[in-house]
């Protein structure tokens, strides 16, 4: 019996059980508060990579939740203003916080009589505060994000920020998975900032289109339908339903673990 | 999603009286993913003052773990510069650690440089921005900048001067430093080639008679040569280092920069 | 004494629809010397007469430049548009570091707008005693603002404000239709000579006294212009003497050199 006076009219452990700590949020618990600390339901890689006359940018749609395809037909690429656009991977909750933030601020750029004149840059150095400042708070938005578009002078411009805060640009990016199986072989467009003059939009739209079916081959996590943009100094070209093509799974046979073979 | 220990749901023989001595969500043997506010991308830098510039010079790889985020990626940066470009900058900050860190600090001290400039009227001196510098980590001393930071730019006597810092901000002024990945690579080089450590006037005597060589004011040349031979060395051994060569060298005519390629492997 | 009983604090109407203690503060930026600012299609430039309070103090600051691409003359109480200035830098700052943009010209003097105006509303609180020229360029080109103590602003293709600018404006509004064609010394030409007709009969422009500013606009494409350069002291002798004013400045530059 348990005669300890913190103890009574509680439960008893011999016949219930000690209590389980994990039904209680964590705030409620001794120790710090706590905030998110893993993602939920979560996109994967985005790629993108810049040609001579602007940048094209790619996610597939779908958002999965651990090893669940929880979503199939979630857009994860943003357009903002005329001349930017962003993909995002990660925590898909923390992406439609930031999109809403976005929209936000595209709203009170327009109050302006010049309408919104934040370009990709602009608009990824604020990303790149949000982000940072959310981490500081630790506290972070769970997200790796590629903005892609023309900066001040009208150049292409390609950038990418994720949940520390962390900045990078280069010819080509490509987040998540993708910065293993992608970036390796989007590398083979351009390698430095000058070869981005001899890449057409063609090129670099299918080498895009190629790395994405390399991640449906190999991510788990990924899916044949997805999206992709181009910018250029014309605009955004945004298509959101696109079908991977020409897959060949014949390489499938012969490696355990692809469906056919039990054991 | 936290995970719930299988044990966690059985009666145990521990007695558990409160919430607070209860079992914890991260029972022994699950280790829970936990956020870190902090990476590690790699990357060095060194500085070297000379008697009328001081060179701080810093690879442009960042990394993170094996994965090559960019091979262009500046880690030094002109401090309090007319605009974004920082033309009419006198100040040279270099930093490595945390990227994102060292671009929240360099931010903040620009940022301060040219507050001072509007306030006074005039530069901020090196020594001045040195010690404020120091007051900005410092203030941060229990949630630190993950960067190791070196500053430079010629003093009010028109000497190259150099100060290096840790995370916390204690800092001290030295006439050569490296940081960073590679800083155990190149610092004895340096320690060598700049203060003539090691080195001795040849047939001086034996033993304890050899006479050490006095360390001189190098060229701006010659340093800028130990500056590049530091950095092939380092990219040879340490995977971090390597991409590009940045270089900026203050003198009384302001910052000049140079940039060299290194190996990409 | 008393103009009548609606003027003790800023909050309180008038029966008329006034607001007296706002229409005094009007009245102090008529205390201060004259500024004019101009604007054509690729530049916008200040320039302004310091005074000194008497023959043993400095000349008080007229033109300032806040950032490279903006730059603001005073007049009235200058303790005041100190305040607002170095909230504008602060502004102009703050802009540079969370979007790497030069805060446009119509969003930093709507933010000086606003803050004027809470001090017309909010009882125990004095309006600013200042206006204040602000002129810069932006992605859409060069561009002048006005800003009035009640928290009024508006764009402005020439425009000059404080003590005796009566006489500055006449020339101003007789000088309109030219001003968008000018090149950048035409229109320091013209600031000049609006800032002189607005002088008192024993005075004249000289190095110690004239202040310029001037900044260029780099085109719709985002190049570069010329960043805001503020022309004080002997820097301003040139250019009194290609507008005209040689003689004076001439000679005191001698005696300077």
């Amino acid at each position: 019996m348990n005669h300890f006076p913190h103890g009574w009219g509680r439960p008893r452990d011999d016949i219930y059980g000690p209590y389980d700590h994990t039904y209680l949020s964590h705030s409620q618990s001794s120790g710090p508060n706590q905030h998110t600390q893993q993602p939920a339901v979560t996109g994967t890689s985005v790629l993108a990579a810049k040609f001579k006359d602007g940048v094209v940018i790619a996610a597939d749609n779908l958002a999965s939740y651990g090893s669940l395809a929880r979503f199939t037909d979630v857009k994860r690429l943003h357009k903002f203003g005329e001349h930017a656009i962003l993909g995002i991977g990660g925590d898909v909750s923390d992406m439609q916080y930031i999109s809403r933030i976005l929209n936000e601020l595209d709203i009170d750029e327009n109050y302006g009589s010049t309408g919104n004149t934040l370009n990709a840059k602009n608009l990824h150095t604020y990303l790149s505060k949000v982000m940072y400042a959310r981490r500081t708070k630790i506290n972070p938005l769970w997200n790796a994000i590629l903005v892609a578009g023309l900066d001040g002078v009208g150049r292409p411009f390609l950038s990418s920020v994720d949940l520390l805060g962390t900045t990078f640009s280069s010819p080509t990016l490509a987040t998540g998975y993708g910065s293993y199986l992608a970036q390796p072989l989007l590398r083979k467009l351009a390698e430095t900032e000058d070869e981005v003059a001899n890449v057409t939009r063609e090129k670099a739209e299918k080498a895009v289109r190629e790395a994405l079916k390399v991640l449906f081959y190999r991510d788990a996590r990924s899916l044949d339908r997805f999206s992709i943009a181009v910018v250029t100094k014309q605009g955004i070209e945004l298509m959101e339903d696109e079908q991977l093509e020409g897959q060949s799974w014949a390489f499938a046979d012969r490696i355990k673990g692809y469906g056919t073979q039990v054991n | 999603m936290a995970f719930i220990h299988p044990s966690s749901l059985l009666p145990s023989s521990n007695p558990s009286y409160s919430f607070r001595e209860g079992i914890k969500s991260s029972a022994p043997g699950i280790q829970e993913h936990r956020f870190s506010p902090y990476a590690d991308n790699g990357g060095s830098t060194l500085g070297i003052a000379g008697k009328d510039f001081t060179i701080i010079a810093g690879d442009t790889r960042q990394s993170s773990g094996y994965s090559i985020n960019t091979r262009y990626a500046p880690k030094v940066f002109r401090i309090g510069g007319d605009d974004d470009s920082g033309t009419g900058a006198k100040i040279i900050l270099a930093v490595t650690g945390f990227a994102a860190d060292g671009n929240a600090l360099k931010e903040r001290l620009d940022s301060m440089v040219k507050m001072y400039k509007y306030q006074h009227g005039k530069d901020i001196s090196v020594k001045a921005c040195a010690q404020r510098l120091a007051t900005i980590l410092y203030s941060k001393r229990f949630f630190p900048y993950y960067t190791q930071a070196i500053l430079g730019g010629i003093d009010e006597e028109g000497v190259g001067a150099l100060y290096s810092y840790d995370y916390v901000g204690s800092y001290e002024r030295e006439q050569c430093r490296a940081v960073g990945a590679a800083a155990s690579l190149i610092m004895p080089f340096l320690d060598n080639q700049v203060n003539l450590k090691n080195q001795y006037v040849p047939g001086s005597g034996v033993g304890h008679d050899l006479k050490a060589k006095a360390a001189e004011p190098l060229e701006q040349s010659h340093v800028e040569q130990l500056v590049r031979d530091a950095f092939s060395g380092a990219v040879e051994r340490h995977i971090e280092v390597g991409d590009g060569l940045q270089m900026l060298i203050a003198t009384k005519d302001g910052i000049r920069e140079i940039y060299t390629p290194l190996k990409r492997d | 004494m008393f103009r009548n009983n609606y003027d003790n604090d800023s909050v309180t109407f008038s029966p008329q629809g006034r607001i007296f203690q706002v229409e005094y503060a009007q009245e102090a930026l008529k205390q201060g010397s004259v500024v004019v600012g101009i604007v054509s299609k690729t530049h916008a430039v200040l320039a302004a007469v310091k005074r000194n309070a008497e023959d043993l103090s400095s000349y008080q600051k007229k033109i300032v430049g806040i950032d490279t691409h903006l730059g603001v003359a005073i007049a009235g109480l200058s303790s005041d548009g100190r305040v607002l200035l170095n909230f504008m830098k602060q502004q102009s700052l703050s802009s540079r570091l969370t979007y790497g943009r030069a805060i446009p010209i119509e969003r930093i003097v709507s933010l000086i707008g606003d803050r004027a105006q809470t001090n017309t509303q909010h009882y125990g609180k004095r309006p600013y005693g200042v206006g204040l020229l602000v002129c810069g360029v932006d992605e859409s080109g060069p561009h002048l603002f006005e800003f009035t103590p009640s928290g009024m602003t508006q764009e402005m293709l020439a425009c000059a404000i404080g003590g005796r600018s009566q006489m500055a404006r006449t020339y101003l509004e007789r000088h309109l239709d030219v001003f968008a064609g000018c090149s950048r010394e035409e229109l320091i030409k013209h600031a000049l000579q609006a800032l002189k007709e607005s002088l008192s009969q024993d005075k004249d422009l000289t190095v110690e006294n004239t202040s310029i500013g001037i900044v260029g606009w780099g085109g719709p494409d985002g190049a570069k212009g010329q960043p805001f350069k503020l022309f004080d002291g002997s820097e301003v002798a040139p250019l009194l003497a290609a507008s005209g004013e040689g003689e004076t400045a001439q000679d005191e530059m001698d005696v300077d050199t």
